[in-house]
């Protein structure tokens, strides 16, 4: 049994960095919605695996109340997701923050030039 | 070999089938390209893998009322894991976060490019419905504007055809 309690620990645990990967790196809400999904499955998958190795019964209800939570969580997501610019996707970097800044001015100028035109 | 150890030898089996599926989901999340494809591969075998744990833990536990409460996880699984993966990708495609130009068929296009004809006609209509009534309150000796009724007709009907989808 201990075999098996390391490789299901170390699948899981795979599967919980990858599905956090994601998370981070998005790049749009819905796909960190997908994700936390996934992870909730993780989750539950994991206390499954603790409570047949020690056989307990006492934490079937808190697979049930994550697996409600999971559920409600992607729902409000999805429901509430706005229509977001490509570039405020993710966080940027410092240099790509610049860029971003100096186009934004840029333009502005621009736009104004045209108005007073 | 009675038959716990069976019991206990398969509960073995169906747990690692469960966490690698539950890993290949992961696998899945992170190898495709765009939102729908990863959904597609994130939604079934986590359903599955769950069923393969919940599975397991019932054959481990083996009493009564624990395994009907398992199978009520089960079951909600079964029944959540559609609505969400379709609210999340109803989500995808009304937000744009996702790539068209990916898709083999793309039969809600058709769909959203009959609808917005549709639109467009019926405010076609309109617009030619709110310049006769004008010109016919002008002719009556009215002061209203028949180009300006017209032009707000279009625009509106334009904004309504943008926003469908």
């Amino acid at each position: 049994m201990t075999a098996v309690v390391w490789i299901c620990g170390v699948l899981l645990s795979a599967g919980a960095v990858l599905s956090v990967y994601r998370i981070w790196a998005g790049p749009g809400m819905v796909d960190r919605a997908a994700a936390l999904d996934l992870l909730t499955a993780t989750l539950i998958a994991g206390i499954a695996v603790e409570a047949a190795v020690a056989r307990r019964t006492d934490t079937i209800p808190i697979m049930l109340a994550v697996a409600l939570l999971g559920f409600l969580g992607s729902i409000t997501i999805s429901r509430f997701a706005a229509r977001e610019p490509e570039s405020e996707r993710r966080i940027l970097t410092p240099a790509e923050a610049r860029i971003a800044d100096e186009l934004r001015r840029a333009k502005a100028e621009r736009d104004s030039e045209e108005g007073e035109e | 070999m009675n038959w716990t150890t069976v019991a206990d030898v398969v509960a073995a089996v169906f747990l690692i089938l469960g966490s690698f599926l539950v890993f290949s989901a992961g696998v899945g999340l992170n190898r495709f390209p765009d939102v729908l494809f990863r959904l597609h591969a994130v939604t079934k075998p986590q359903v599955l893998g769950l069923l393969g744990a919940m599975a397991a833990l019932a054959l481990r536990i083996r009493s009564g009322s624990s395994v009907w409460m398992l199978v009520l996880v089960a079951l909600f699984a079964l029944i959540t894991a559609p609505v969400s993966a379709h609210m999340v990708s109803r989500a995808a495609i009304r937000t744009g976060q996702m790539d068209r130009g990916a898709l083999v068929a793309d039969e809600l296009a058709d769909d959203i490019k009959a609808a917005q004809s549709n639109l467009a006609e019926h405010a076609a209509e309109e617009a030619a419905a709110a310049v006769a009534a004008a010109a016919s309150s002008d002719v009556a000796g009215g002061s209203s504007k028949p180009g300006a009724a017209g032009e707000s007709g279009v625009r509106g009907s334009g904004a309504k055809a943008g926003d469908i989808t």
